[in-house]
């Protein structure tokens, strides 16, 4: 579970629910790979490897949210939606959780489906959905590209915080009672403020790479096919 | 990066079940998990079994019990809101030392604890016993997509790249007269993190085209070569673990 430091174990949710996301996970990764395949070229082979890489190494850093008794982390579905794409970036934050569940017993196996529902599918999806309908509105400035980075981000870690919230309340393995909405407010609360931080992140990040390599950012490219870049390099980089 | 992939948590052995194929692994390794999390919660003596059956293929690999406990730690948030649920749990409530506690919250908690416990550990020997290498050639095998496969690659590969650069990035930090102490460090590496992404993007591009230029083309040679793949033998010997845990499963499922 991402509340408490890592993802969700094995035995927290029953095992029906369980095979349900999973089966749930596994059409959405499958449309992935067919539509990932067209959009995976030379340049988004190693972009893809490293924002996985990126993702598996800010999701290490987590937040302990002391009044609740919880922690967070970064997921990284918006930063991989912003640079990859949908499809490839939904499949780098599967493998991030794969790798971590084989190897690091970092969430349970049995849960991969949960997890990969939560992170990889909701999360990647609400932050893509975002960043189309934002990109549109917002100038196109690297203070628009950052906007948009942050808001999705955070609305993004949000999103996936209640799609764990959707799993305990069909199949919790303990009836927490009343406590659901609780449960509810502690995860938005909670990811509210790590969706601030994961936004910065994700924003400062994009800014920098559309700056120096606009031809890198997926967001960019799908906007203006043909059009030269968008953003203009700034001397002195990032800040 | 020249010395081989292998990473934190991999044990330098030679036992039976670091020579066993990665795809049997992963395999029996799945299994086993799916067998503890289909077992009943109230079913006390199976995960004695499990437990058993753990420590047996512990020992086996040569992973030593401190080991493994160490590294299990990774668990122990989860153990927190096990201990939460006694006392959040609704439904029938018993009293234990004075405290009103919740009998579903109880077993939930146990549930948690076992089931998560044995989860984390199946991993973590997974983990002491196979390469990274080796678990993309394992995953392959599986018939894991490619693209998945080769993102798994680059991440894993490109994880030492990033940890590279971003301590390049620190000692040129520091020998700029940069000198902080506890969070403070945060403060440098938070406003470069853009300039490390595009840094370690930038070298490994550079992989890649130095990969795709000496004949890659989305897998790793020892797949498409077909050396070292699991035999029937094998696969049979990788089969005990599952079949006894499923044994175990379907014994507590009956006896319920």
């Amino acid at each position: 579970m991402e509340t408490l430091a890592m993802h969700i174990s094995n035995g927290i949710v029953n095992g029906p629910v369980a095979a349900l996301f999973a089966v749930l996970a596994l059409a959405v990764l499958a449309l992935c790979v067919l539509r990932g395949r067209r959009d995976l070229d030379d340049r988004l082979a190693p972009m893809a490897g490293l924002v996985a890489a990126f993702i598996f190494a800010v999701q290490m850093l987590n937040f302990p949210i002391f009044t609740a008794g919880v922690s967070g982390h970064l997921l990284g579905g918006a930063l991989a939606a912003m640079l990859v794409g949908p499809w490839v970036g939904a499949l780098c934050v599967a493998v991030v959780l794969v790798v971590q569940a084989l190897v690091f017993g970092d969430g349970g196996v049995a849960m991969l489906g949960l997890n990969i529902s939560n992170m990889a599918v909701l999360g990647t999806a609400a932050a893509y959905l975002l960043i189309t309908l934002l990109l549109r509105v917002l100038p196109r400035t690297p203070a628009g590209l950052g906007v948009t980075a942050f808001v999705s981000a955070l609305v993004s870690v949000v999103v996936a915080s209640q799609g764990f919230v959707l799993q305990y309340w069909l199949g919790g393995t303990t009836d927490l009672g009343g406590n659901l909405a609780g449960l509810a407010g502690t995860m938005a609360g909670a990811h509210l403020l790590i969706g601030i931080g994961e936004g910065l992140i994700t924003a400062t990040t994009v800014v920098t790479v559309a700056k120096v390599r606009p031809d890198l950012v997926y967001a960019l490219r799908a906007l203006k096919p043909a059009a030269p870049a968008p953003v203009v390099p700034v001397a002195g980089g990032a800040r | 990066m020249g010395a081989g992939h292998a990473h934190v948590l991999y044990r330098e052995s030679t036992s039976p079940v670091h020579r066993l194929p990665p795809e049997v692994k992963i395999a029996a390794m799945v299994l086993f998990t799916l067998a503890v999390v289909a077992t009943p919660r109230a079913a006390f003596w199976a995960f004695g079994g499990y437990a058993l059956l753990v420590a047996v293929v512990a020992a086996l690999a040569r992973v030593g019990p401190g080991w493994l406990l160490r590294r299990a730690a990774i668990e122990l948030p989860f153990v927190l809101f096990a201990f939460a649920l006694p006392f959040l749990g609704a439904g029938e409530r018993v009293d234990v030392a004075g405290l009103s506690l919740s009998v579903d919250g109880l077993l939930g908690g146990w549930n948690i604890i076992a089931k998560g416990t044995l989860g984390v550990l199946a991993s973590l020997l997974l983990a002491a016993t196979t390469t990274t290498r080796d678990l993309i050639v394992g995953l392959d095998r599986l018939r894991c997509p490619q693209i998945l496969t080769q993102i798994a690659t680059f991440m894993l590969r490109y994880l030492d790249v990033l940890v590279g650069e971003a301590r390049r990035m620190r000692v040129a930090r520091v020998s700029r007269g940069d000198d902080p102490r506890f969070l403070w460090q945060l403060r440098g590496f938070a406003a470069g993190i853009g300039a490390l992404f595009l840094r370690a993007f930038e070298r490994g591009e550079r992989v890649y085209l130095a990969m795709v230029s000496r004949g890659y083309s989305g897998r790793m040679p020892a797949v498409w070569q077909g050396a070292g793949a699991a035999t029937a033998g094998q696969w049979l010997a990788g089969a005990v673990v599952p079949l006894v845990a499923a044994t175990i499963a379907g014994s507590a499922v009956v006896l319920q």
